[in-house]
């Protein structure tokens, strides 16, 4: 019977051990949230492709379609990317000083919330030019996409701005903070798949 | 785990009625709204089933509790029939309903990782079902253009003759997939987190690892058809063109987001449905589940392969033959791994010490069924003969094949097993043995004649062949009406188990922890569980299905016995 105890206690020791290594639920949930979300845009954009590659007379944008802001885009792509460098900062400042991470996390939502604001005011231009939903599959995919994304953009924003009031008021949650950054990296790195795609 | 102990050791106030059974994050409470729920759908399923077969059997005849089924109403029903039995039945209560009971009790924890996120789950099921149902009562009617949706019969209500049905039908699927995401994240996270120490991967029941299979593949596959659907939806509501082919659009691309999704759905049943099968054959077979490795690996090959085969539901839709061929393979490559599934369960049962109880017949009753669909969808998943048998009843008869195991005969395996478990009480056993055979003989009477008809050419979703001079064909309307009679004697079959459930939960004989000797540890338990599960949370020493074993008292030995 002493053997049988002896694989017993290091079967309860392999279990404590295990236990410690766990990644926290709410990453856990985030990650395969963040999974069926990649599964979603691949959706979307594997059918603006077949749109693109199957369009009657072959061009793309259709004729009579305003072209897209390319270069304008470009500049906001990399704003994008920058919030996501200073929410990295922020989160490696976490440990040493927080006051300093807290200015970057700050900095971070200032970037999201400027790109929301420039993709707003390029959306009131194509309107203007006669780029609707309607207009063509051009307009149509280019809304449905990109309007996709800046939900997202915008809910990356209410978490992380909820996460920050949290923490300025004292309370900080590690793997809340975890997995809300991880739902934010999500947002931007799926931007220059769809800019590539989408613009150009 | 401080958490969970403090928890488990907490003395509760009694809840009031609406914050026992409305608003309980407990997951065995929530596990019962999904099951009430999805039986009440069920009837109404049933129901529907019940109309149009009526219309199919005695054609443009009144049919009793419904009325004259006009072309409009028969679209109608047979649309909500596919619509509810699939998603408002199969999913809430073989994956959201026993996954939601048993992943906690099997794995030894006290609630699911986020009680709260599960309780909003079940409120965002509960709405997608008050807006389904809500959408008979529309102008116009419940949706009607099947419920596969293809554009533009679904894209038009000029052409479904339903627009508020459909976009209410949209809605009331895009609702409940969030239930189901916010459900199926908070399984994975729960069986990955919190099993008791222990348990090893390879000592989670094998019911456990499928249910978390499925909703991983559900997970994997739903993202596509969101997109599609929220496609559909603009094309419904803001006369957007993304399936009409005039404004650039492609009908097509609908049927390939479809069916990205639509067919792992069918893997995303099937597993839980297995793994149900699974546990009820070890323990009344007394043996070792043969082969667990080889069960799961295979699982996995389920899974991966489910996601390759999508299009061989479009070989007649006018994709590229060359696809066509790839598909082909892809699709017979999958029923490799099934049957593999299959052989095991036959060599479980070789030389086992086998009892007939209720949940056991329904387990073989499954297997055998199951058989029959398996093999009758090598036939469609050929491109060259699916050219003929394409939208054939001989398609229904081996999609129920698959799907009536699935969603009822393995439900029924279920719950029998479970309900000593889940309300203290056993089941009358005579009763449970007459629903069995009243459901299983009339259900192959139902299908076995749509074979014939469809294989004599036969079309479906058509509401009365004597419209159509191609289709008519008066010589197979005998089959047809024996079809329809099979179809009464099933229903009226299901009255005996609806009495022997509601009657047995005060009748019946009081259910001792573990009335079926079983291994795993939802049996270790009190029967009915307590709030909190454990009195003492369980320490796990050795896989789920050690049985018949020579040199000890008893011939079962439970996971979390230390010697």
């Amino acid at each position: 019977m002493s053997s049988q105890t002896s694989i017993t206690d290091s079967r309860v020791a392999l279990a404590a051990k295990t236990s410690a290594k766990r990644v926290p639920n709410s990453v856990l949930g985030m990650i395969i949230f963040v999974a069926t979300e990649i599964m979603f845009f691949a959706g979307l954009m594997s059918a603006h492709t077949i749109a693109k590659a199957t369009v009657l007379g072959g061009v793309w944008p259709p004729a009579g379609q305003p072209r897209l802001p390319v270069e304008r885009t470009a500049i906001n792509t990399t704003i994008l990317l920058l919030s996501a460098i200073l929410l990295l900062i922020g989160n490696r400042r976490m440990r040493t000083d927080r006051e300093s991470a807290l200015r970057y996390i700050a900095a971070a939502i200032a970037c999201g919330i400027a790109f929301v604001s420039l993709q707003g005011v390029e959306w009131v231009a194509l309107l203007r030019e006669g780029l609707t939903m309607t207009s063509s599959s051009h307009g149509a995919f280019f809304y449905l996409i990109v309007g996709a994304h800046a939900l997202h953009a915008v809910a990356a924003i209410i978490a992380l701005t909820w996460v920050y009031v949290m923490m300025r008021a004292g309370k900080f949650v590690p793997s809340r903070f975890a997995a809300t950054q991880i739902f934010w990296y999500f947002v931007v790195v799926v931007w220059p798949v769809i800019y590539l795609r989408v613009y150009l | 785990m401080s958490e969970q102990v403090q928890h488990a050791g907490h003395d509760h106030p009694e809840p009031g009625f609406f914050l026992k059974y409305c608003w309980s994050t407990d997951h065995k409470m929530i596990a019962m709204q999904y099951l009430f729920t999805g039986m009440a759908m069920a009837m109404i399923g049933g129901f529907l089933a019940y109309v149009f077969r009526m219309q199919q059997g005695f054609p443009n005849h009144y049919v009793p509790g419904f009325g004259l089924v006009t072309p409009g109403r028969y679209n109608e029903v047979v649309t909500m029939h596919g619509t509810i039995m699939i998603f408002w039945v199969a999913m809430p209560v073989l994956i959201a309903a026993f996954g939601n009971y048993l992943i906690p009790l099997m794995i030894g924890c006290d609630d699911m990782a986020f009680p709260r996120i599960n309780r909003l789950s079940y409120q965002i099921f509960l709405l997608s079902a008050i807006v389904l149902l809500g959408s008979f009562l529309v102008k116009g009617g419940a949706f009607g253009g099947a419920w596969t949706a293809y554009p533009p019969l679904s894209a038009s209500g000029a052409y479904n003759l339903t627009p508020i049905g459909a976009t209410l039908w949209l809605l009331a699927v895009a609702l409940e997939f969030v239930a189901f995401l916010l459900g199926g994240i908070n399984f994975t996270v729960t069986v990955m987190n919190s099993r008791a120490p222990g348990m090893k991967m390879f000592d989670i029941p094998i019911l456990i690892w499928m249910i978390v299979l499925a909703t991983v593949i559900f997970m994997a596959s739903a993202g596509p058809l969101i997109a599609g659907a929220v496609m559909l939806l603009f094309d419904q509501t803001m006369a957007t063109g993304f399936y009409d082919p005039v404004r650039g659009g492609d009908p097509l691309l609908w049927q390939h987001l479809f069916w990205f999704f639509g067919h792992p759905e069918v893997y995303v049943v099937l597993l839980p449905a297995m793994g149900i099968v699974a546990e009820i054959i070890a323990v009344f077979a007394r043996k070792k589940l043969f082969g667990y490795k080889s069960m799961l690996y295979s699982t996995w090959g389920v899974g991966i392969l489910s996601f390759v085969v999508w299009a061989h539901h479009q070989f007649v839709a006018g994709i590229d033959p060359r696809m066509a061929n790839v598909f082909t393979v892809t699709t017979l490559l999958i029923s490799i791994p099934v049957a593999e599934l299959v052989f095991l369960y036959i060599a479980t049962l070789y030389g086992g010490s086998i009892r007939l109880d209720t949940p056991m017949l329904w387990a073989l009753g499954f297997l055998a069924e199951f058989l029959i669909g398996g093999v009758t969808g090598i036939f469609l998943g050929s491109s060259g003969t699916d050219i003929y048998l394409h939208d054939t009843y001989f398609l229904i008869a081996h999609f129920h094949y698959t799907f009536v195991p699935i969603a009822i005969i393995s439900v029924f395996a279920g719950i029998t097993f479970w309900y000593p478990k889940m309300f203290g009480r056993m089941m009358n056993e005579t009763l449970g043995k007459i629903h069995f055979w009243g459901t299983v003989i009339p259900f192959n009477v139902i299908f076995i004649p749509l074979f014939m008809t469809g294989m004599a050419g036969d079309q479906r979703r058509i509401y009365s062949y004597a419209q159509f001079a191609e289709q008519s064909r008066p010589a197979l309307q005998h089959l047809r009406t024996t079809s329809t009679i099979g179809l009464l004697v099933m229903l009226s079959f299901q009255l005996i188990f609806i009495f022997n459930f509601f009657w047995s939960m005060r009748n019946g004989k009081r259910a001792e922890a573990n009335p079926w000797r079983s291994t795993t540890l939802e049996w270790t338990v009190p029967s009915p569980p307590p709030h909190g599960n454990f009195a003492e949370l369980p320490t796990v020493y050795r896989g789920p299905y050690e049985y018949g074993l020579p040199g000890r008292a008893d011939d079962y030995w439970p996971q979390n016995a230390p010697n």
